[in-house]
């Protein structure tokens, strides 16, 4: 470490008055920031808060509109990725930068100097990725790979160019606690070694146990720096936030009903290689209650959407039923009109028609479970569009749906915003099975803990409601009783009070009460063989 | 007689093959250029025209991957450039060189052609049967066979080759990690137009030694055909390129022997082969995920 004239350590990476316009709009308006050499740096904020913008600018994939990027204390212009790495900036994105075609040595190659021959590359990134216990074969392709071990790939693209800083994308929203605790072993190690690690997240308890300092974001300025180990999460979440979020309140052993929804043995072959089977699942959710499914991204959890919304209709009419109708072969409307909604997890271009004003996307939802409300009788079925309005404007007064005008397109909408308006329509007609995928994912605190509360409220009005989640601070929240689905298949149903964090992360991992570790490695290569 | 028909589908399907492998780069670099076609009988007339006026049909082959390329640019310029849509630039481009080709070749219809001379290898070409067959041919069939070690070479063992594969599959990921994806996919379309240019040469200097408007004869629409058929791999352009090519020919020599099936059917069989392929890979859906470029025809616009 160098001295400054102060006498201060300086920066490894200083960041003042960083600026990013997108039109009027400043992603990032006047930024300060210092990185430590040797130190795990947190950067926290909501979505929107401005995170990725700062970093992309880091990185050389933005062009900053004014401010300065200070490097070792020496002023630098990052024109490129590839300057960034010069510099000793190392990144690994969110949304992977891989190439499904290729393979992993040919992944890591491009972001190499292309003097490397891909043989050298390969035993590096054998040799790296086992030092760092991150086990990779360098001859597979992406396109057969888990997230988790995707991201290793991109840590060991990372480390092979040896930066000085590490910047780090949200890295365990894919990854299961598990592997959550390698990647934190894998980042002390770095740290030990000088490195410093820039670390993006929006889970407060993680950065509160790795992190060193922290920035925190809102709206595109720094709102606080504070050391996160002397903070509370709620201290750190007023920071991002700016107010208290609201807390989630549920009534304990409230009195639960009929079966409304019930899957027996449900099995269903994946469509694509890449798609998960469903393997016997059975599930039955009571009026009153909320089952809540935890699960790492890519188990089935969309499968499992899709065959109980009717998106994809099962062979086995009797493997679902919906108020104790055999429903399997029914399609979405048929299992609409027996009182159940379904919130899919995309927004855009599922969920909703993002060039569609509100309006439009609330009748293409409801068009035929309302069908006598929004459209006049006979042949024509003309739209009633003062009903529509009128329900339109209801449901966003309900869900404090924040938008600019009366009935704005949905992509114009915030994907906090969007969210409670596609839950709200669903709400809106007071069914009695709801199954929602990812209600909150990307969503912000404010507008996540609105729409939690609402599904807790419809489930205490007497509805049995389904949530599919890989966030398991929401499951616990709202969960009257949670299952875990991995490998396509589902846990028996626990009441959450007696679960805990570490237990779930087991069954996460892929480790079923019935099954041990050698049969699930065997279904897994079953698996693999049926593609 | 076995060896005759031999070398006419030779003749055939080299011009299928050159065009096929310039678009199978183009495509492997995300882009889908429809213009084949129209870029082969451009390629066709300039060869054409060039080799007439200078006496020389080596000349009028360097005319004609010119002609190809440069026509190309055209569609590099609208699509890449201007983010025009791939599928209507490429009809477009298809039609106005269709027409363009027969403005410039007016005044050369009918005019007497120069054929390109055969290379006779000394002692290779001794060797019975393989010798007439293989080592007493023209340039660009000799070009044709050393473009697919070379793509095959280029594409899966260069780091450029690795870059454009990159481009193909992702190009959002590619602009991330610092690759030029627009140069790039400028100088992908541009060797496909070379390909198709010099696929043109090869009708107005070897097939048919003439000038004849549309003499391209939907053959720049095969040559389409048969990346999809090859699955986007040189050496099963190859293998493609002959199968159709046979095909071509053995519908000549069925009429000529007055075998009762209709040409239109024969004329065909390409393209119910390709559509046959295209169910088949679509079955074994990683080999097609591996293989298939996902950013094919997709507009590049980079977010700075």
């Amino acid at each position: 470490m160098t001295l400054s004239e102060g006498g201060s350590v300086v920066s490894l990476l200083a960041v003042r008055s960083l600026t990013k316009l997108f039109g009027d709009f400043a992603a990032c308006n006047g930024i300060d920031l210092d990185i430590a050499p040797g130190e795990i740096h947190a950067l926290l904020g909501e979505n929107g808060a401005g995170k990725s913008t700062l970093v992309k600018m880091l990185f050389g994939v933005l062009q900053p509109s004014a401010g300065q990027i200070l490097w070792n204390g020496a002023p630098v212009t990052v024109g490129s990725p590839g300057e960034a790495r010069t510099l000793g900036v190392g990144m690994v994105f969110q949304h992977f930068s891989l190439f499904e075609a290729l393979t992993v040595a040919e992944n890591i190659a491009l972001s190499l100097d292309p003097k490397i021959s891909l043989a050298r590359i390969s035993e590096e990134a054998a040799a790296l990725s086992k030092a760092y216990g991150l086990p990779l074969d360098p001859k597979a392709h992406v396109a057969d790979l888990s997230v988790g071990e995707r991201q290793r790939i991109e840590i060991v693209r990372a480390l092979l160019q040896n930066p000085k800083l590490i910047i780090l994308d949200e890295p365990t929203s894919v990854l299961t606690p598990q592997e959550a605790d390698r990647l934190f072993e894998t980042l002390f190690k770095l740290k030990a070694e000088g490195r410093s690690v820039l670390y993006i997240s929006h889970r407060l308890e993680e950065v509160r146990r790795i992190c060193d300092r922290a920035t925190v974001l809102r709206h595109g300025k720094v709102t606080g720096a504070c050391d996160p180990k002397q903070e509370t999460p709620a201290s750190l979440a007023r920071m991002m936030v700016g107010s208290d979020v609201a807390e989630v309140h549920r009534d304990q052993g409230a009195k639960l009903g009929d079966v409304q929804v019930e899957v027996s043995n449900l099995s269903v072959p994946s469509r694509t290689p890449f798609a998960m089977s469903l393997k016997d699942i059975s599930l039955k959710v009571r009026a009153g209650e909320v089952l809540a499914i935890a699960g790492v991204a890519g188990n089935g959890q969309g499968e499992l959407f899709d065959a109980l919304s009717g998106e994809y209709p099962v062979a086995e009419d009797g493997a679902i039923r919906i108020r104790g109708k055999a429903v399997g072969k029914t399609g979405i409307n048929g299992r609409r009109l027996l009182g159940a909604g379904f919130v899919p997890e995309e927004r855009h271009g599922h969920a909703a028609v993002s060039a569609m004003p509100l309006s439009d996307n609330l009748l293409l939802a409801r068009s035929r479970s309302d069908r006598k409300a929004f459209l006049s009788a006979g042949f024509a079925s003309v739209i009633r569009r003062d009903a529509i309005a009128s329900a339109t404007k209801r449901i966003c007064e309900v869900m404090d749906v924040r938008k600019s005008g009366e009935d704005p397109l949905a992509g114009s909408l915030s994907g906090g915003n969007l969210q409670k308006f596609i839950v709200g329509r669903e709400l809106d007609r007071q069914p009695s099975v709801l199954v929602v995928n990812q209600p909150t994912w990307g969503v912000d605190a404010g507008a996540a803990s609105r729409i939690r509360q609402a599904l807790i409220d419809l489930a205490k009005a007497g509805s049995a409601v389904i949530v599919i989640s890989q966030d398991l601070d929401e499951i616990f929240e709202v969960a009257t009783n949670i299952a875990v689905i991995s490998e396509g298949r589902l846990s028996e149903p626990h009441p959450a009070g007696t679960l805990t964090l570490e237990r779930i992360g087991l069954l996460m991992g892929g480790i079923h009460e019935s099954h041990s570790i050698s049969q699930t490695a065997a279904s897994a290569s079953e698996v693999s063989h049926a593609h | 007689m076995f060896e005759a028909i031999l070398l006419t589908v030779i003749t055939a399907a080299t011009p299928l093959v050159v065009a096929a492998l310039g678009e199978l780069v183009t495509e492997r670099a995300g882009v889908l250029n429809l213009g084949v076609e129209g870029m082969m009988i451009m390629g066709a007339v300039c060869a054409f025209a060039a080799a007439q006026l200078t006496g020389s049909p080596y000349i009028g082959i360097v005319a004609g991957i010119a002609g190809g390329a440069l026509f190309s640019l055209l569609f590099g310029f609208l699509t890449l450039t201007l983010v025009t849509n791939q599928v209507a630039t490429g009809l477009a481009l298809t039609i106005l060189g269709l027409g363009l080709s027969g403005q410039l070749g007016e005044a050369f219809v009918g005019k007497p052609g120069i054929k390109l001379p055969q290379i006779v290898f000394p002692y290779l070409s001794e060797i019975p049967f393989f010798g007439r067959v293989l080592f007493s041919q023209d340039l660009i069939f000799y070009l044709s066979i050393a473009l697919i070690i070379g793509i095959n070479w280029f594409l899966f063992k260069s780091r450029t080759g690795l870059k454009i594969r990159a481009i193909g599959d992702n190009h959002g990921s590619a602009h991330a990690l610092g690759i030029n994806v627009i140069r790039t996919r400028y100088l992908a379309v541009m060797f496909g137009g070379a390909c198709a240019g010099l696929a043109g040469a090869q009708l107005s200097l070897v097939y048919t030694p003439q000038w004849v408007e549309n003499m391209s004869a939907g053959r720049g629409w095969i040559a389409l055909a048969l990346v999809v058929f090859a699955s986007w791999r040189p050496w099963r352009v190859l293998a493609g390129g002959y199968l159709f090519g046979a095909v071509t020919i053995g519908q000549l020599h069925a009429q000529a022997f007055g075998i009762g099936v209709p040409s239109q059917f024969l004329s065909a069989l390409p393209y119910a082969a390709t559509i046959v392929v295209l169910i088949i890979i679509s079955h074994n859906r990683r080999t097609t995920l591996i293989n298939t470029p996902a950013s094919l025809g997709k507009p590049f616009v980079p977010d700075r």
